[in-house]
């Protein structure tokens, strides 16, 4: 079950992407561009995407464990910092350039194209320089913080 | 010009939704593209057979539905080669950065009500507006 169950969880997100339209860079442009030819589908993925696992995401929260595994894997990272901010602005700016976000982007390999393989590229690239870069620093900061709140 | 879709966007977003809800329940892993992309890429020992199942099935989905329904992919919006690994660069630098793309922090961040996710989501979406608004305006390719 260890493999099976994210094997189905991966096949069912990417069917879901396919349908939603993420999958098509010029929808997801569009719907980031209100004031012109705006198309608010992908409002409608994002609601139809937390209508469905609210409710699991809360019950998770109250439980002891998964069916599957010993422990749930939750972020140890609470607050928001300038690191959080300004990263997700690099990676909005991105996106809007591009309508690719990381799932889509990966995704459409089965659509190929050069223009897509240069954006996976430097997308692999830049993911293993930012987690070298990134990684541990917050790790740290993390452990400081655990060790004040227990003084 | 694209179709306003609700219903086939609202249909997909339920099954990322319940894809999320797979993995939480059953494996107790957060459905975040950017941080199983991310933990492939740069494994560590005992945290990686799991991202590779998930993305292993993530693509073979994605074949067939490629052949099933070639019409849901779309074509890159750039021929930009330039821009296209700019912009590739920018979306893996982010999401590393702030922990999470659109499925880590806008489903399941929001869904757990994360103070983090709710946080990131308005910044890259707002961060997207103003790009596209920018990019649109400035002549750059629809």
């Amino acid at each position: 079950m260890k493999n099976v169950i994210p094997f189905v969880a991966g096949v069912v997100f990417a069917i879901g992407l396919c349908l939603s339209g993420m999958t098509n860079p010029e929808k997801v442009q569009n719907f980031l561009d209100v004031t012109g030819s705006w198309d608010p589908s992908l409002a409608f993925v994002m609601a139809g995407a937390i209508g469905v696992h609210v409710g699991f995401a809360q019950w998770a929260q109250r439980a002891k464990t998964p069916y599957f595994s010993d422990s749930f894997a939750w972020p140890s990272f609470t607050r928001v910092d300038a690191r959080l901010v300004i990263g997700a602005a690099i990676f909005g700016i991105g996106w809007g350039l591009s309508g690719y976000c990381p799932g889509p982007a990966i995704l459409s390999i089965a659509h190929p194209s050069r223009a897509l393989f240069a954006f996976l590229l430097a997308m692999a690239a830049a993911t293993i320089l930012a987690r070298k870069v990134f990684e541990r620093p917050r790790d740290r900061r993390a452990n400081e913080d655990a060790a004040l709140s227990r003084t | 010009m694209t179709t306003f879709t609700p219903l086939a966007s609202a249909v997909g977003g339920a099954l990322i939704g319940l894809s999320a809800s797979i993995l939480l329940v059953g494996s107790g892993k957060i459905a975040g593209i950017s941080g199983i992309f991310g933990g492939t890429l740069v494994p560590k020992t005992g945290d990686t057979a799991w991202r590779v199942s998930f993305l292993a099935g993530f693509l073979l989905a994605g074949l067939a539905v490629s052949r099933a329904l070639p019409q849901s992919f779309g074509a890159p919006v750039t021929r930009s080669l330039g821009v296209a690994v700019l912009a590739g660069a920018l979306v893996g630098a982010g999401t590393q950065m702030g922990n999470g793309c659109t499925s880590g922090h806008g489903v399941c961040g929001l869904s757990r009500f994360s103070m983090r996710s709710l946080a990131a989501t308005l910044v890259f979406l707002g961060a997207g507006m103003i790009t596209v608004l920018a990019w649109r305006r400035l002549g750059g390719a629809p």
